[in-house]
């Protein structure tokens, strides 16, 4: 099966400045590749500081590589002129870890999940509201929470709205950057259900990146583990828990093995 | 053996004025010990009151809470009877605290070793070369090497672990009967927490602090905390040794949470479509006016006829192990 998308050697470089230093170039993400065929999950476990988080804003068009591609959907990325992209941004979602930032705080729920329909413009205000009522139905929101703000909502309602939100446009690919990690345990589990019914109703592919690894092998098929930039070790979940190579997935496994020997390891870099 | 009581919390009671007016009853008869040189995890999720609970052990609530009721004893002294005087001297040397982001808790333009310095100088009269002294000794028990460049260091040159090592610096610096820590290791990734609990346990046996633990994390308390607490509602649900509580929960919230997390040796992990976690139905109970019942009566399972009208007190199971549920019998009274 065609993959829905498929990254190869990817590098995305930025540039750093300290105050009255020189500017030097640090890359984030280093000759990354990998593809996702379509309904599928891809986990990308890594700790803080791994590029996890570089690579998703390429991914969603919010930051440009600085070398490699990404087909999507039949087409290079990285090749596409601006005006072409915004064709391209709906069919490919960005939900972030913290809703509480990322929702407009002063408008309701109900605006913001319908505005994505109003930057689209093609239809009428009412068919917009009518659509984003159905779909935060569809995620659990019910009416009377319709012309609430996002402070009003718990975590658990605010990620919700912005799976919502993201779901409008009809995406192919939702990129999960750490959704599901300022949540309560309890809710982690609703907000994983959700997502795992959603997939199987409309087929979504999902970038599920996490530093959890446990979840990831529950909702995603294979894991790829990331380290200062790049892929040291990828493949099927199952057997990345029972049997890491690269000392990082290893360290991972254990430090998600519950009841582990705690050593106290050297102090931090 | 039983262990000598450094903490001894009874029927605690906190409630806070909402601007709406009226009262949130965040903490609602909470009693519990804590031994010297133990480690109690207290576990509970957003609004179960751990905060709160934090908070007013070092008596730091904000302007709108208020403790209505029940007594914090810290070796034998009550800290809710305490004046201003009493708390200063009380707050680093007898209790103290470390805070979830040490980011924000170390302050930006000041070095490490002036910071830890700093609580040596509230509480013990030395001299300025004993003080450096000490803090280099401080900071080489929370750090493993690099001692030199960290005590010069300023909080944004560290790491984020660092940062959390230099703030556990601070609070055993005149090495506390009791730490209370809120959420330490939520902002550091896997790898990191595992480094930060150990030395927790290792300051542990070094110099026989307690430790209260707070998260919302299970996970992090299994081979790690000696007795757990679970709080709902403002309420200990559950309060016993760790590998009980975690293992074989009895109370049906501990059961319930437990059963929310993805399963760790995942056979069927990767194999076709994922299956659907079990999930607590419905949401916390608001705690602006107090339930006749069990709080948890709502969206519990194993729920029965008696459990609205009845507040379980804790029923005893077997060693140290206490459930506040009326399927125990002992729980009706």
């Amino acid at each position: 099966m065609e993959p829905l998308i498929r990254v190869e050697n990817l590098v995305i470089r930025h540039t750093r400045q300290a105050f009255g230093g020189r500017a030097s170039a640090f890359t984030a993400v280093d000759s990354v590749s990998f593809s996702i065929s379509p309904g599928a999950t891809l986990a990308l476990v890594g700790e803080s500081g791994s590029g996890k988080s570089s690579l998703a804003r390429c991914l969603a068009c919010l930051q440009p590589a600085t070398s490699g591609g990404i087909w999507f959907e039949g087409r290079d990325l990285a090749a596409l002129p601006e005006e072409k992209l915004r064709a391209v941004r709906p069919r490919l979602q960005l939900i972030f870890q913290d809703p509480a930032a990322s929702l407009n705080p002063r408008w309701t729920v109900l605006r913001i999940v319908a505005e994505p329909l109003l930057i689209e413009g093609r239809s009428p205000a009412l068919e917009r509201e009518a659509r984003a009522a159905q779909l935060l139905a569809r995620v659990g929101i019910t009416a009377e929470y319709l012309q609430s703000q996002p402070g009003e909502l718990s975590g658990g309602q605010r990620q919700r709205v912005a799976i919502a939100r993201a779901l409008i446009l009809q995406p192919a690919l939702l990129i999960l950057d750490e959704v599901l990690s300022a949540l309560d345990c309890s809710v982690q589990a609703q907000i994983a259900n959700l997502l795992v019914e959603l997939q199987r109703a409309a087929n979504l592919t999902y970038l599920f990146i996490t530093h959890d690894l446990r979840m990831a092998a529950h909702l995603a098929g294979e894991i790829a583990v990331m380290s200062a930039g790049k892929i040291v070790e990828q493949g099927p979940a199952g057997k990345i828990l029972r049997d890491p190579r690269s000392s990082q997935a290893q360290s991972l496994v254990q430090a998600a093995a519950p009841e582990a020997e705690l050593v106290e390891a050297g102090s931090e870099p | 053996m039983e262990l000598r009581h450094v903490l001894e919390v009874r029927n605690l009671r906190v409630a806070y004025a909402r601007r709406s007016g009226g009262v949130w009853h965040a903490l609602n008869g909470v009693s519990f010990r804590v031994g010297a040189g133990e480690i109690l995890g207290v576990l509970g999720e957003s609004g179960s009151g751990k905060s709160t609970l934090a908070l007013s052990l070092l008596h730091l609530l904000p302007g709108n809470g208020r403790i209505t009721g029940g007594e914090i004893l810290l070796n034998g002294a009550d800290v809710v009877e305490m004046d201003a005087i009493q708390l200063r001297r009380l707050r680093g040397s007898g209790i103290s605290m470390v805070f979830q982001e040490a980011s924000l808790a170390l302050h930006p333009t000041m070095r490490i070793g002036d910071q830890v310095g700093e609580v040596l100088r509230a509480h013990q009269g030395l001299s300025k070369r004993e003080r450096v002294a000490r803090t280099r000794e401080i900071l080489g028990k929370v750090f493993r090497d690099d001692v030199e460049r960290i005590f010069s260091a300023y909080p944004h040159q560290l790491s984020g672990g660092q940062q959390q090592r230099a703030l556990i610096g601070q609070a055993i610096a005149c090495e506390p009967a009791v730490v209370v820590a809120d959420e330490p290791t939520a902002a550091l990734d896997s790898t990191t927490q595992k480094g930060i609990l150990a030395l927790f346990q290792s300051l542990r046996d070094k110099l026989g602090i307690a430790f209260l633990f707070i998260t919302h994390n299970a996970a992090l308390l299994a081979g790690f905390a000696d007795r757990v607490l679970v709080l709902y509602a403002g309420k200990v649900a559950e309060l016993g040794p760790a590998h009980g509580v975690l293992s074989s929960p009895q109370h049906p919230y501990t059961q319930a949470l437990l059963s929310c997390l993805p399963p760790h040796n995942n056979d069927a992990a990767g194999r076709g479509r994922p299956a659907l976690l079990p999930v607590i139905a419905g949401a916390p109970p608001s705690l602006a006016v107090l339930s006749q019942g069990c709080s948890f009566e709502p969206r519990c399972e194993s729920r029965m006829e008696l459990c609205r009208a009845h507040e379980p007190s804790a029923a005893q199971l077997g060693h140290r192990h206490e459930v506040a549920c009326l399927k125990f019998p002992a729980a009706a009274v």
